[in-house]
């Protein structure tokens, strides 16, 4: 369980997280949704240490992100951030190499080996395993990233927009993983997603953010409503009822 | 055979001949054109090479650390003012207590305060850069270079109200060379060389991850300010060492790094370190080699590294503005 006590985070004199209080049950999918700029990535980046807190309280499993010691949280934590930009050059298979980090301090062992090598194929790299990421399109890059943070294995694991620049068959492919994760692995799994399409089909709850709080949360059926959303986006949406989930429409 | 391991072994292969070459480079500078007393040539060479030897050490591990924790290939430790930051210690010393206080007192012990006052101010004024606070490479850039200028205007300030005898010392101390290294100085620089790549070598299993980025770094569980702070204390050691034996040297660890960086297409830290430590080498003990022998030339080496070196620079500027 993630635990958010009153947490807020301020850029001078600009409140981008203010005062949000929230629990992540352990197990299943939660995705974050919300407009540019409402505070999305700022929280993920407060829950997994990255942003010192101004004020509040964040615990993973009760332990509290301030003064547990990191590579505790990092057996226990995850992210994918938004933008990954390296100025070292490394090949795919280097990259995912270093989520075993926590887990071997450097010191592969054959085990290790074995998790590279099933994070490699679950993300259908094993090809480009040895592609310097700069020889990449940006969904392949997009995927090593997916696969580094999948081979850390941790059992919370937090994605800041995982489908950015992923076709429509490797983002089906990517949710679908991430509910495998879920289901089978026992994850709990947050993603900040911008399609509310994958966000009512895969998730068992969803918190939508704006101007740094949480505006609403709920289960799908909660949140993916004309009246909810566009109090949150503020544009009209349509939503229909198709093959028993509810898919929205926004385009004209 | 995976591919990653023959890369691995591809990179020990490459450090295997350049380190042959370097033995020979030493082996060429000490025994070329001996005539004569050989008692009296060997000692006085070999100080002169293990002097360069040690500054090419640590100017190389010190730019690729500092690389690493800035997080660019831009930057090194002496662009971003820290021997100027040493020089104006040495000053400030000198004038505070006066040159007789300053020749009384052993050189070592000298060296050896100037060195904690660098490694605390060094501390003091550079962590915070690299705390996530500053992002771009062009507030880094410009903070080094204020850095520097106000360093360097404040050592010269002070050079010119001081007293003309205490100056002479001074200088004698500020413009040392590639001839002219304190044999003094070798015993307590090797001592601390030692001390700091033994420091270094400690925390070395988390480089590769600080090279990462500090959000990367800290996914991944490295203690981030602390791993900064350890670093930038040896940095400040191996600078020290660096500007006390030879001066300041701008651009050659810039040099050196990006060739390791080029030459041995693999990113960790276990081979990039030797490889620009082995570059250092052979460019100072060869280069001095050739002005020295072929062109009889005593005192130009600084020159052409740092024009060579400062043409560099300007070429990974422009590739870099330009992508
Ligand atoms: N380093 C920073 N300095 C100042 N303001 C910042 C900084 N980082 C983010 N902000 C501001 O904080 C607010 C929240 O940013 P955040 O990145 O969390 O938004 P987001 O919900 O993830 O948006 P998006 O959907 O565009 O990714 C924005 O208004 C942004 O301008
Ligand atoms: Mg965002």
């Amino acid at each position: 369980m993630i635990s958010i006590e009153n947490a807020t985070k301020r850029y001078g004199e600009t409140i981008v997280v203010n005062g949000v209080s929230l629990t992540l049950p352990a197990g299943g999918i939660t995705t974050i949704i919300g407009p540019n700029g409402a505070g999305k990535s700022t929280l993920l980046s407060l829950i997994s240490r990255l942003l010192p807190l101004d004020s509040g309280m964040i615990a993973i499993d009760g332990l509290d992100i301030v003064s547990a010691p990191s590579d505790a949280l990092a057996r226990r934590l995850s992210i994918l951030r938004q933008d990954n930009t390296m100025t070292a050059r490394l090949t795919v298979r280097d990259l995912v190499e270093f989520g075993r980090y926590p887990h071997s301090k450097g010191r592969l062992t054959a085990a290790d080996g074995r998790k590279i090598e099933e994070a490699l194929a679950y993300l259908d790299l094993q090809t480009l395993a040895d592609r310097f990421l700069d020889e990449l399109s940006g969904g392949q890059r997009q995927r090593a990233f997916v696969a580094m943070v999948l081979c850390q294995d941790t059992d919370y694991v937090l994605f800041d927009e995982p489908l950015n620049n992923l076709d429509m068959k490797h983002a089906v492919t990517m949710m679908k993983l991430l509910q495998k994760a879920a289901t089978e692995l026992g994850k709990t799994i947050v993603i900040v997603l911008h399609d509310i399409n994958f966000a009512s089909c895969y998730s068992d709850h969803i918190v939508a953010m704006s101007n740094g709080t949480v505006a609403f949360q709920g289960t799908p059926d909660d949140i993916v409503r004309p009246d909810v959303l566009q109090a949150v986006y503020d544009t009209t949406f349509d939503v229909h009822e198709l093959h028993g989930n509810r898919i929205v429409t926004y385009f004209v | 055979m995976p591919p990653s391991l023959s890369r691995n072994r591809a990179s020990i292969r490459f450090l295997v001949i350049t380190a042959t070459l370097c033995v020979a480079v030493c082996i060429f500078f000490m025994t070329i054109g001996v005539k004569g007393n050989w008692s009296f040539i060997l000692p006085f060479r070999g100080a002169k090479l293990l002097a360069m030897l040690l500054v090419a050490y640590s100017i190389a591990v010190s730019t690729v650390l500092f690389q690493t924790v800035s997080n660019n290939r831009i930057l090194s430790p002496s662009i971003m003012g820290f021997d100027a930051l040493y020089a104006l210690i040495q000053t400030c010393l000198v004038f505070t207590l006066g040159a007789q206080a300053v020749t009384a007192i052993d050189p070592r012990l000298m060296f050896a305060v100037e060195c904690a006052i660098m490694i605390f101010f060094s501390c003091l004024l550079y962590r915070w850069l690299f705390s996530g606070a500053v992002r771009s490479l062009h507030t880094l850039i410009l903070v080094g270079l204020i850095f520097g200028i106000l360093f360097r205007s404040f050592s010269g300030f002070l050079q010119r109200v001081i007293d003309p005898n205490d100056f002479i010392v001074l200088q004698d101390r500020l413009f040392a060379s590639f001839n002219s290294v304190d044999p003094n100085l070798l015993g307590i620089s090797l001592l601390m060389v030692g001390g700091a790549s033994f420091f270094a070598w400690r925390i070395s299993p988390s480089l590769d991850v600080m090279s990462l980025g500090r959000e990367t770094a800290i996914n991944l569980g490295v203690d981030h300010r602390r791993v900064t702070t350890m670093i930038l204390v040896v940095i400040a050691i191996l600078v020290s060492v660096s500007t006390a034996l030879v001066g300041p040297v701008t651009f050659f660890g810039l040099l050196v790094a990006s060739l390791a960086y080029q030459l041995i297409a693999n990113a960790k830290h276990r081979f990039v370190l030797p490889a620009a430590v082995l570059f250092a080498m052979i460019s100072l003990v060869g280069g001095q080699m050739i002005l020295e022998r072929l062109f009889a030339f005593d005192t130009a080496l600084g020159i052409v590294i740092e024009f060579v070196g400062g043409l560099f620079f300007i070429v990974l500027l422009i590739r870099k503005g330009a992508r």
